[in-house]
């Protein structure tokens, strides 16, 4: 699923575009810590963490694309360095769970 | 008999050694006294036989200096030894040579004019004793006899200098390999890599910044990519517990041929309870921490679960020390990560 299908999925925006991003799979977590240690490659990460690190993680599980909920903003930092690493961010008004719901024609990705 | 060669006559005196050396002090530092116990003990180990060149370039005593004079250009060497059967009876220099075309005596035997007072070394000699000899005479090399007062080599001063410098190379090595985070030792290759970061305490804008370049680093070097990935997380995971928990630290990447090790080293302030920290949920984070999304107390437990090898220790009020070890080959292919393709 394509970055831009996602954004559709979700109903959302898209903050930050990233060529090529993409995602097979999604995963739910708001730490990142459990992110590292469980989500699969290639997924959607679903989350409210909008902070450079979560981008960090993403890089580091190799993962493409980040759903932003609740409306959470972006900022600046999180958005460069979102898109020097080829990370897709999507921001929508819906919850984590609703998010999921809404993706569920992927599969959980978890490693 | 040309003047440089009346020195000290040792030939057949050998017991006056002792006597020579305490005619010069001691250069302490040349002779590495004041060095490392490495270099000391190498000095001690190697034997002059063990470095010196054992072919020979001599002539016979009827031998005529022009004849010498030929085999010195066409050898490129500075001296001769003159000798028969084994037995060194002097040498001839390529002062001999220029003396010998300045008076005309060119076609004359070598042994008319070479010396016979000479300074010969021992091949069971130490190097270090050896060094000694270069330190305490002017001669870029001598003639080595063996116990049997045979001639068997001689020594210059770049055959003890390439030996030392291979030694050395071999034994800092092996340090290497030992310094690499005292983890096991289970590196058997011979090529390395080691870099290092500090880590910041508190400074979450730049936590994973290590991570992420050993990433890059070994997808440079084409390292199995479910081995990298296990890889960058604990040396995020590591990372962020320098930056969130301790005073500041480093961490380190160590790549051998065939191990990646990852060692986080803090200043402090410690654990005072390793087992509890290592347990899955238990953190002693703040809320700031938290609603960054660290402090889930999974940092070690997840370090720990994606490592092939882990060791942990700390001391209150000191440090905390983490090694992480990796297989550079994963131990079975890859499974199909969380059924996500």
């Amino acid at each position: 699923m394509t970055a831009a299908e996602i954004c559709a999925a979700v109903k959302g925006t898209l903050a930050v575009e990233a060529e090529d991003a993409a995602a097979n799979g999604v995963y739910v977590g708001d730490l990142l810590s459990d992110v590292m240690g469980h989500a699969g490659e290639d997924c959607v990460l679903v989350t409210i963490q909008n902070h450079l690190n979560a981008i960090a993680v993403c890089t580091l599980v190799g993962c493409s694309v980040v759903v932003l909920c609740h409306s959470r903003p972006v900022p600046p930092d999180m958005a460069e360095a979102a898109a020097r690493e080829g990370v897709a961010i999507i921001t929508t008004s819906l919850s984590q769970y609703a998010a999921a719901l809404a993706l569920s024609a992927l599969p959980p990705a978890e490693h | 008999m040309p003047a440089e060669y009346s020195p000290t006559i040792l030939q057949g005196q050998h017991t006056n050694d002792d006597e020579i050396l305490a005619k010069t002090p001691l250069d302490t530092k040349a002779l590495g006294g004041d060095s490392s116990v490495i270099i000391m003990e190498l000095l001690q180990r190697f034997k002059v036989r063990d470095v010196m060149k054992r072919q020979i370039i001599a002539v016979a005593r009827s031998t005529t200096l022009r004849e010498a004079q030929r085999l010195m250009r066409e050898n490129r060497i500075s001296g001769l030894p003159v000798c028969e059967d084994g037995r060194l009876y002097g040498i001839v220099s390529v002062n001999d040579i220029i003396n010998a075309l300045d008076n005309g005596w060119i076609e004359d035997s070598c042994e008319r004019h070479m010396a016979t007072n000479l300074v010969v070394m021992e091949a069971g000699m130490p190097i270090s004793f050896a060094l000694r000899y270069f330190n305490n005479y002017t001669y870029g090399r001598f003639p080595v006899l063996d116990s049997n007062r045979k001639l068997v080599g001689i020594l210059s001063q770049r055959d003890v200098m390439r030996a030392l410098l291979y030694e050395l190379s071999v034994e800092i090595r092996k340090l290497e390999r030992k310094t690499a985070g005292n983890g096991p030792l289970r590196a058997t290759g011979e090529r390395y890599f080691r870099r290092e970061w500090a880590v910041v305490r508190n400074d979450l804008s730049r936590a994973g910044h290590a991570a992420n370049d050993i990433k890059v680093i070994l997808r440079e070097r084409k390292v199995a990519r479910s081995v990298a990935r296990r890889v960058a997380v604990a040396a995020y995971e590591l990372e962020i517990n320098i930056c969130i928990h301790s005073h500041g630290g480093v961490l380190v990447l160590l790549i051998s041929d065939d191990t990646i090790t990852i060692t986080a080293k803090d200043r402090g302030p410690g654990i005072p309870d390793i087992e509890w920290a290592c347990r899955d949920g238990t953190s002693t984070a703040n809320d700031w921490i938290r609603s960054l999304g660290f402090g889930a107390g999974m940092g070690l437990s997840n370090s720990k679960r994606v490592a092939d090898s882990f060791d942990i220790q700390s001391e209150v009020g000191k440090f905390t020390k983490v090694t992480c070890t990796f297989n550079m080959v994963p131990p079975e292919p890859a499974p199909a990560e969380g059924g996500a393709s």
